[in-house]
């Protein structure tokens, strides 16, 4: 009888990375249903529309790489993308804007570095950066929430995705721009004229970030990521709230938790910052990583010109990654003090 | 309770544990043959001092102990030397060694023991050499000898010896079973080895996963002042380093050992060979063996003698081959699987794993990794896995050594948490390898280039040497010119080139009538007494009817219209008597002689016989020769420029060179 030849370890963990990345998906659940909730459904379109597209866009490129594509489709990163990509994108765009974007973020982010694992760039931000800069327009006119104007059905819903020049549906400035242009009303007065403004930030955004807190505190208990980076980076924005929060003046930033509950906070602190290829890898450089990406989060929704910051902060931070893992190798077992030293 | 410490990583993988400790430990019996390696263990392997066909008795000597790091080895029952050849052992490499093979004669006679049960009696070091006799070597991972681990240093404290119960690997049971059943002997074991080290404290770690072992061994410790310190269930907690970080906070420097922290680990079964060694005189014969897997019917424990085919061992378990397709020797982390059932026990096999396909499936491919970072915090030695692994696709060498490749324990963490599937510690290990054969490529030729520079050196040295020689040659030669008056410091050369050059002047006179006469006559002369050797030449070729009759004749016939020019140049010349007309034809003819003669003489040699002509060559070559060497002689005495004397050297030895070769031509035309 021959034996077989391996070598240790011969057991295995329960962790894939199909298995993760699955987890991902489902941890973005309640987040998806929120917005649809609130703004209908048109990021379930998007989501759709954007998941064939991502499928196609991989196995093509797959192809021509000559790659098996059976065995990297199974591992679920392409839809991981798609998803991501689509709830960032604002409802009802139009079809060729989710394909531009797909392919952006599938081909040039992800499978001309090499695909999955060697991509610097978090793909779905790329795409969503490109998108931005190329379609300030389409990036920029947000469906209005519940309760404040007429809420399409699905089938217009469709009609907008596939037939963009026969839809015409409502926009509105979201709460993040209207704070931005704010520079005459103290806070209290804006929250009181602008009907867009919940509880403690924009109406809908504020159940739809903690929605996605929801789907990111489940995938820290089941251990998809550390805490590091998404606790570092809400922690540095909400620091820097409070230092340039003034009590609510006309050049007030606004309040932690008004920024904690806006735009694409929750949504990018636990499934944007959290992308391990493109984060940095040791624990305390996630921390670093996540505290500069909530520090520039902060800056760029103040002081930009742009609907929200967390797709520019990760770039920026994206750039950095290998820089932080260089500075912040772990002391190894019997080591004193610096990396490389005895 | 103690403070138990933690570190950092680790990972929870299923024990299955449950499955070999529901009997006791059992007797594995005598198998029909016993193999035993020569090396069981890190070091040199013992040699052999037994001779085939030999009787044996149990625990006799049949390998001695070579070097300090090597231990003997003993025979594990009473038989005869079957041989002593290259088998199949139990290693990862898959290779043969030498081993011993005995057949057992059944009687399982033991040698005489003298144990020492009041061993406070004997000094340390003798207690030392009595476990090195009796072949005690690490028995939970690498086998390192047990002597030498307890020869510490001198001026080394120690502050802890600690006795590794942790057994953290899945699926062994070896120490948990003995702990339940032997605790008074590990007990009594760790006090010996608590004599031998005098530490302050003595602890046993054990995982809080046994507990009946730490319940027998409480019990037994009693009074003993010897502390059994429990602590949470994670692997890689067995790992020396891991363990001395749990039980004292310290970590062992890098590179270093743990007395470097004041800390002594032995393993458990070691600990109860060594009471075995010291108490009863018994060597390591024999030891505790997990057989377990689900291609096992009942596992469980077993006292096997060392040399035991695992063949044997398995059928004793009720192993199905039919479900098994990889034996492990060790447990699913680090353990390695054997290459073949019929490879021997030996003293480092704690556990044979015979799992089924389902119970650890083969690995799947493996998929991109996307740094999701388990690995690291899987790791115990703090290294970043995910890095290691890119570089070492990249073969970054030098960056992995900056990040500690070497400080990887190969547990297999890393690997086991990879959602994808990567074969970490397999890269870790080529990397390992890779750069190590790189270290000892360039040792080697840092070896050499210290070598050539030497010799380098030396050749300079020699050559200052001879300058200065020379020198002091040169300037002896220069007082003796000064003694004897002659042109003081003139160079020899100077004054041969000169002397020379004066010859030629003196020749060159022209218009000398005098000398133009000579030349004439002596041209004459000369061709006259070719014409009558060629003639005489002629005369003989003829005689003998050779074929260069022809050759010869056109020589004889036109030396002799050299001659009949000649003296007509003479006749002209006396006759005119005049300074101008003459000299350009006899000059002409005098080349036009040479040429002749040369000629001449080369049809004459192409007349000789093969072997005359051979003898000719030798005589000439000789004669050169010596005419050299006397003027090397010459040239040496007289303190003669060393590039002079060289030529000269070698000149003489191309000529010895030549008369060799002269030599054999004139026997071989001899012979002919």
């Amino acid at each position: 009888m021959a034996l077989m030849r391996l070598t240790s370890p011969h057991a295995h963990g329960p962790m894939s990375t199909q298995r993760v990345m699955q987890n991902v998906l489902l941890a973005t659940v309640p987040g998806i249903l929120v917005l649809t909730h609130f703004f209908g459904f048109g990021t379930l379109v998007n989501i759709l529309w954007g998941s064939l597209l991502a499928l196609a866009c991989e196995a093509f490129a797959l192809k021509l790489r000559r790659r098996p594509i059976g065995f990297y489709l199974k591992d679920c990163s392409a839809l991981v993308t798609a998803f991501l990509l689509c709830i960032a994108l604002p409802p009802y765009s139009p079809w060729w804007l989710i394909a531009i974007g797909i392919a952006s973020s599938i081909l040039l982010a992800k499978q001309l570095y090499g695909g999955l694992g060697y991509n610097p760039f978090n793909p779905a931000m790329a795409g969503y950066v490109i998108l931005l800069i190329s379609f300030p327009m389409q990036m920029t006119s947000w469906a209005p929430p519940r309760g404040l104007g007429e809420m399409p059905g699905l089938l217009e819903a469709l009609q907008a995705c596939f037939l963009p020049a026969l839809y015409d549906g409502a926009t509105m400035a979201t709460p993040l721009d209207i704070l931005r242009q704010n520079n005459s009303l103290l806070m209290e007065d804006l929250w009181q004229q602008n009907p867009q403004f919940g509880l403690w930030a924009g109406l809908g955004w504020e159940w739809a970030n903690i929605a996605f807190l929801a789907g990111g505190a489940w995938l820290l208990y089941q251990r998809v990521f550390t805490w590091h980076a998404p606790v570092a980076m809400l922690a540095a924005l909400s620091l820097m709230a409070a230092i340039f929060y003034d009590g609510g003046s006309s050049a007030s930033g606004g309040s932690p938790l008004f920024h904690l509950l806006s735009g694409a906070t929750m949504f990018g602190a636990f499934f944007i910052v959290t992308d391990p290829v493109t984060s940095a890898v040791s624990l305390r450089g996630r921390l670093i990583y996540g505290a500069l990406i909530g520090v520039l989060i902060y800056v760029i929704r103040v002081r930009g010109n742009y609907p929200d910051a967390v797709a520019f902060a990760v770039l920026i931070m994206n750039f950095a990654a290998p820089f932080i893992d260089y500075y912040t190798q772990p002391r190894t077992y019997g080591h004193s003090g610096k990396p490389g030293e005895k | 309770m103690r403070k138990v410490f933690g570190f950092h990583g680790g990972i929870h993988p299923p024990e299955n544990k449950h499955q070999s400790v529901r009997t006791g430990i059992a007797d594995a019996g005598l198998p029909p043959e016993l193999i035993i390696p020569l090396s069981q263990h890190i070091g040199t392997p013992a040699g052999v001092v037994v001779a085939v066909g030999q009787h044996v008795l149990k625990g006799q000597v049949i390998a001695e102990a070579q070097g300090f790091v090597s231990v003997p080895k003993h025979a594990p029952t009473s038989g005869t030397i079957h041989a002593i050849e290259e088998r199949l052992i139990a290693h990862s490499s898959g290779h043969l060694a030498p081993c011993i093979v005995i057949v057992p004669d059944g009687k399982d006679e033991w040698i005489e023991c003298n144990g020492t049960p009041n061993y406070e009696t004997l000094d340390k070091p003798a207690i030392i050499e009595l476990i090195r006799h009796a072949g005690i070597a690490g028995m939970g991972g690498a086998g390192f000898p047990s002597s030498v681990k307890l020869s510490v240093k001198a001026g080394t404290t120690i502050q802890t010896l600690i006795i590794n119960g942790t057994e953290c690997e899945p699926y062994i049971t070896a120490d948990d079973a003995m702990m339940r059943e032997r605790a008074d002997q590990i007990i009594e074991g760790a006090k010996i080895l608590r004599y031998i080290i005098a530490p302050q404290e003595t602890l046993i770690g054990v995982e809080d996963n046994k507990p009946e072992g730490i319940a027998a061994l409480r019990a037994a410790a009693e009074g003993s002042g010897i502390e059994i310190v429990e602590f949470p269930t994670k692997y890689p907690s067995g790992g020396e380093k891991q363990l001395i970080e749990i039980l004292t906070g310290k970590q062992v420097p890098s590179g270093g050992l743990p007395s470097q922290v004041g800390v002594v680990c032995q393993n458990i079964g070691s600990t109860v060979a060594i009471y075995e060694a010291v108490v009863h005189g018994r060597p390591l014969i024999s030891r505790v063996t997990t057989v377990t897997g689900d291609a096992v019917r009942e596992p469980q424990n077993f006292q096997v003698l060392i040399g035991t085919p695992m063949r044997y061992l398995l059928a004793k378990a009720g192993y199905l081959p039919e479900k098994n397709s990889r034996l492990i020797m060790g447990g699913p982390m680090m353990g390695f699987t054997v290459p073949d059932i019929d490879v021997p026990i030996i003293k480092t096999t704690n556990c044979i794993l015979a799992p089924t396909e389902k119970e650890l499936p083969r690995p799947p491919p493996a998929q991109a990794c996307i740094r999701c970072g388990m690995c690291e915090q899987a790791c115990p030695a703090s290294l970043l896995p995910q890095q290691l692994f890119w570089f070492a696709q990249g073969k970054e060498f030098e960056k992995l050594e900056q990040h500690n490749l070497f400080d990887c324990i190969e547990c297999g963490a890393c690997s086991y948490a990879c959602p994808s599937n990567i074969p970490l510690v397999q890269y870790y290990r080529a990397s390992k390898a890779e750069i190590l054969q790189m270290r000892r490529d360039h040792e080697k030729a840092e070896a050499s280039r210290v070598r050539f520079e030497a010799r380098q050196q030396r050749i300079e040295q020699a050559g200052a040497d001879k300058e200065a020689k020379r020198a002091a040659r040169k300037k002896v030669a220069e007082q003796r010119a000064l003694a004897s008056g002659a042109g003081a410091g003139e160079d020899p050369i100077q004054a041969a080139i000169e002397r020379a050059q004066a010859k030629k002047a003196a020749q060159a006179g022209a218009g000398n009538d005098e000398s133009e006469l000579e030349k004439l006559e002596k041209t004459v002369v000369s061709a006259q007494k070719r014409l009558t050797t060629a003639s005489a030449k002629l005369e003989e070729a003829k005689a003998q009817n050779s074929e260069f009759v022809e050759a010869l004749q056109t020589g004889v016939d036109k030396t002799r219209e050299k001659l009949a020019a000649g003296e007509q140049a003479l006749a002209a010349y006396q006759a005119s008597n005049n300074h101008a007309s003459a000299p350009q034809a006899p000059v002409a003819d005098a080349a036009q002689a040479a040429i002749a003669r040369a000629m001449a003489a080369r049809q004459a040699e192409a007349a000789l016989s093969p072997a005359e002509k051979a003898r000719a060559d030798l005589t000439k070559l000789q004669q050169r020769l010596q005419k050299t060497h006397a003027t090397l002689i010459q040239s040496r005495d007289n303190a003669q420029e060393e590039k002079v004397i060289v030529a000269l050297e070698s000149t003489v030895a191309r000529l010895t060179d030549k008369i060799r070769s002269a030599e054999q031509q004139l026997q071989q035309a001899e012979n002919a």
